[in-house]
């Protein structure tokens, strides 16, 4: 009896939160789901330490200072050589041209990097601290479902996520389309800043005019799902809708710049047919009504339903799981706490065994949650980088795949990060009792054995972290 | 608008280039005195197949692209390859190889694929099936498969592998992988592997596969004349560091691949081709990555040597890109693009085309290059010339359903 208790708690930390640390076993054991439950109904469950940090458009501007501040040290170095050099030979004031410059970009370093870095550093210890850490992983399904990549966009990489994602995990789904599609850094990412109506005033003016990424992208990953018969011409129409969506620009307005803004000059006059539905040109609320229309789509709540399943459950969820989720989004209009509370109380989501190979971030955070080490920054997120997983830089706007032929490969890389953790902190953690308060009843005999009879405690440490007991879940 | 920094998802796409190979040796091809090599790459994104290879001939060329078409008395000159088309001044290795019968150019080539999706369209390009949905096996795996089946491989030797962390699916299915790259940490010791692999025998079959073929990998690299990457050498930022990393991981493909024991048979994966905005075929970040796609391609001959003559190297991408530029001053998801064959091994110097013409009514629904070529008929042709796969396997199991679209007859020897 006790066995099998200890092993559904462990089963909790390890699929549906970061995993355990010393004692969490213990902690939750009387009643698993009841402690997932009551993790969501914390107060500022989803929030970040992040009240030190710039907001996005804030960061955006710190960006964009330092970018100007340094071109213009450029040009000034560059015309001080030339007036200081008279005449040269070409290839000497080339030099010496380049040199400036040089001296010029170290005097003012690009800000983004250190930003980037303090996001992380927030969103690491949120998930260290956690006791479950299952609102932390809700918080990184919706970061991977919507995301950005600090490649596009590095200044508000992580301000998006706690202004856009962090406050709709457990809100409404059509709450954190219409944040998402309307934060800045969505807008810069899939080119909507760039996209304006033909017969705009400023298409006309400019003779520039549709992008079709960010309503393309929408209809297919965000909402719908591909192939869910929306045609080329709701992306175009869609495209057409949301135009003017964009942002001040930083140069232009110390105070604003990097905001969301509405510009009716950028935006296509006259209705829209989207879906088999007319939209009536109401500038921003054109936009709205159709990302309303989208979130209550039929399609969309499977497409929730799925992924989530998939996420948390199995690469093939079963099929009777997917569709409660499905009716629960669709019953209560899309409300994401409703829905989180359906997958925890289904029994499909507690099957065992643990199959899921957790993916390089999830295993990352729950080795040195094991270890009850601290982790900084920098090294984490060139951990994360080394598994194929770099933070905030999803390979494409589909954000990283959840399934294991993506990530089983990469098992060697793993073995390096793990040995080279392991190393780190061999002299100040005994895999005994890692192993023990970890893994607990779902420890096989022969995981125990390989680190009870291993050389070192280094080996022993890396061995546990490997095992297919800590690296599925 | 705020200004963009160069354009976007390609540096985070780095970590999904990749390599996979065999290391078993088409048996038919060596018993006629051959040790063919294939290597396949990827382009993740879409080229934009006018942007790379121009029909400066096609009298409608101009009109379509305005000012942002290629062309020969431009400010940075196509290279012409005959009287139609010209290649981006970015690609003068291409352009070298192309004259010395080296090179081929497929163009209004796509897949059976006819949306817009990059994910549903890489599915069907790596997958080789006529429809996406869900397909976890790639046409390459297949095809080797096939040789094992027919005898028509030396049962010795080892898998294949994947340069970084992410295995394509062009390469993923039964044949096993092996995954490759480059070392920035200091490996487990083998005892703690041979621990770990001993205790995954014991209780998860999948996980032991995986990390079995890390070491037969690692043992391979070992014997020297794969040359280690340095660690310490971390590339530079931008246009620069995709420079690098295509050389690298291109360069370190073609080592593996001229090894007397090594693999004759990998794919790998470059990202960064989705230009939405400013796509700058002529100066801009098109031609920065075609010259860097250049730069991978001179990369193979060199370090295959002589085996540079038994080789082939194809490659691919998703589908095209509108025929006409967008709103942003860049090209949007499209139809018909180009393939790109290179290699000693092939009968070279020529654009195969059967060109569709530019006018409007001529473009697929109104907007795109209209395909005319199906692509799995070059890849056919390659595998079956090349690499001696069966006729029947190609139409059945390497490109289920493709039985009336015949190999292109004539690409190598």
């Amino acid at each position: 009896m006790g066995s099998s208790v200890k092993a559904v708690a462990a089963l909790a930390l390890h699929r549906f939160g970061m995993g355990p640390r010393l004692g969490s076993i213990a902690a939750i054991e009387s009643d698993p789901r009841g402690a997932l439950l009551a993790e969501l109904a914390r107060p500022r469950a989803v929030d970040v330490a992040g009240q030190s940090l710039p907001t996005s458009a804030r960061a955006f501007r710190i960006v964009a200072d330092a970018n100007a501040e340094r071109q213009a040290r450029q040009i000034a170095a560059a015309r001080a050589q030339k007036q200081a050099a008279g005449p040269m030979t070409e290839s000497t004031s080339q030099a010496d041209a380049e040199a400036a410059t040089k001296m010029a970009a170290e005097a003012v370093p690009n800000p983004g990097r250190q930003i980037y870095l303090n996001e992380a550093q927030a969103r690491i210890n949120a998930a260290l601290a956690a006791e479950i850490g299952f609102a932390e992983r809700l918080v990184w399904f919706w970061s991977n479902h919507f995301c950005v990549s600090a490649d596009k966009i590095q200044s508000m990489s992580g301000a998006y996520e706690r202004e856009a994602i962090r406050p709709h995990v457990l809100g409404r789904f059509a709450d954190m389309l219409l944040a998402v599609v309307s934060h800045p850094a969505m807008l810069v990412y899939l080119d909507n800043s760039a996209s304006m109506g033909p017969n705009s005033v400023a298409g006309i003016n400019r003779t520039r005019g549709l992008n079709e990424n960010l309503a393309r992208e929408i209809l297919e990953l965000h909402t719908l799902g591909v192939r869910t018969g929306y045609t080329q011409d709701d992306v175009i129409a869609f495209a057409k809708v949301l135009t003017g969506w964009t942002l001040i620009p930083a140069g232009d307005n110390p105070e604003h710049g990097g905001e969301f803004t509405f510009n009716r000059r950028l935006h296509e006059p006259g209705p829209q047919r989207v879906l088999n539905r007319t939209y009536e040109d109401a500038g921003v609320e054109q936009g709205r009504a159709v990302l309303r229309d989208l979130a209550g789509h039929p399609s969309t709540a499977t497409h929730i339903a799925t992924k989530l399943a998939r996420h948390f459950v199995a690469d093939a969820p079963p099929q009777p799981l997917v569709d409660r989720l499905t009716r629960t989004f669709r019953d209560t209009a899309g409300d994401l706490k409703e829905v989180t509370k359906a997958l925890v109380l289904s029994p499909e989501a507690w099957a065992l065994p643990a199959g899921k190979l957790k993916r390089p971030s999830e295993w990352v955070t729950s080795m040195v949650r094991a270890a009850g080490t601290q982790a900084d920054a920098p090294r984490f997120v060139a951990g994360q980088t080394t598994l194929g997983e770099p933070l905030w830089r999803p390979p494409s706007p589909k954000g990283y795949a959840d399934d294991e032929p993506t990530w089983i490969d990469g098992m060697g890389r793993r073995l390096d990060v793990a040995n080279n953790y392991a190393e780190r902190i061999a002299n100040r953690a005994d895999p005994r009792q890692i192993v023990e308060s970890v893994l607990g009843a779902t420890l096989s005999a022969a995981t125990m054995q390989a680190v009870s009879r291993a050389e070192s405690r280094q080996q022993a440490l890396a061995l546990l972290f490997m095992s297919p007991e800590f690296q599925r879940r | 608008m705020p200004s963009c920094h160069l354009p976007s998802r390609r540096e985070a796409l780095i970590g999904a280039g990749a390599l996979f190979a065999w290391t078993q040796v088409p048996k038919l091809a060596r018993a006629e005195g051959r040790d063919p090599r294939m290597l396949v790459i990827v382009l993740r994104g879409a080229l934009d197949g006018l942007g790379a290879v121009a029909p400066v001939g096609d009298p409608d060329w101009i009109g379509l692209r305005g000012d942002r078409a290629l062309v020969l008395d431009g400010r940075t000159p196509a290279l012409p390859l005959d009287s139609f088309f010209a290649l981006n001044a970015a690609m003068p290795n291409l352009h070298r190889l192309y004259r010395a019968q080296q090179a081929i150019i497929v163009h209004a080539a796509a897949t059976p694929y006819r949306e817009r999706s990059h994910f549903d369209g890489q599915d069907i390009l790596e997958s080789g099936l006529a429809r996406p949905g869900t397909n976890d096996t790639g046409w390459l795996n297949r095809a080797l498969l096939a040789l094992a089946s027919g005898g028509r491989v030396d049962p010795r030797g080892g898998r294949g592998f994947a340069v970084g962390p992410v295995t394509p699916l062009v390469v993923r299915g039964q044949a096993p992988v092996m995954s490759w790259a480059p070392q920035q940490l200091l490996p487990a010791s083998d005892d703690t592997q041979a621990r770990l692999l001993d205790l995954y025998r014991h209780t998860d079959p999948r996980l032991a596969a995986a990390l079995e073929e890390r070491i037969r990998l690692v043992a391979l690299g070992r014997d020297g004349a794969v040359g280690a990457p340095n660690p310490a050498a971390l590339p530079p930022p931008g246009i620069a560091r995709v420079r690098s990393y295509f050389a690298e991981a291109a360069g370190t493909a073609a080592r593996y691949l001229a090894r007397p024991e090594g693999p004759r048979v990998g794919a790998m994966g470059f990202v960064g081709w989705d230009t939405h905005i400013n796509e700058g075929a002529a100066s801009g970040q098109l031609a920065a990555l075609l010259g860097a796609l250049d730069g991978a391609l001179a990369a193979i001959e060199t370090n295959m040597g002589a085996s540079w003559r038994e080789t082939v190297v194809a490659v691919i991408t998703e589908f095209g890109r509108t025929a006409r530029i967008n709103g942003s001053d860049g090209t949007d998801h499209g139809t018909g693009t180009v393939a790109l064959l290179v290699g000693g091994a092939l009968r070279g110097g020529r654009v195969i085309a059967d060109w569709p013409g530019l006018k409007p009514a001529a473009l697929y629904e109104g907007r795109d290059l209209k395909p005319t070529t199906d692509l799995r008929s070059v890849l056919k042709g390659l595998l079956r010339d090349h690499l001696r796969v069966e006729e029947s396997a190609l139409a059945s199991s390497v490109f289920p359903g493709s039985a009336d679209i015949a190999p292109t007859a004539g690409l190598v020897g």
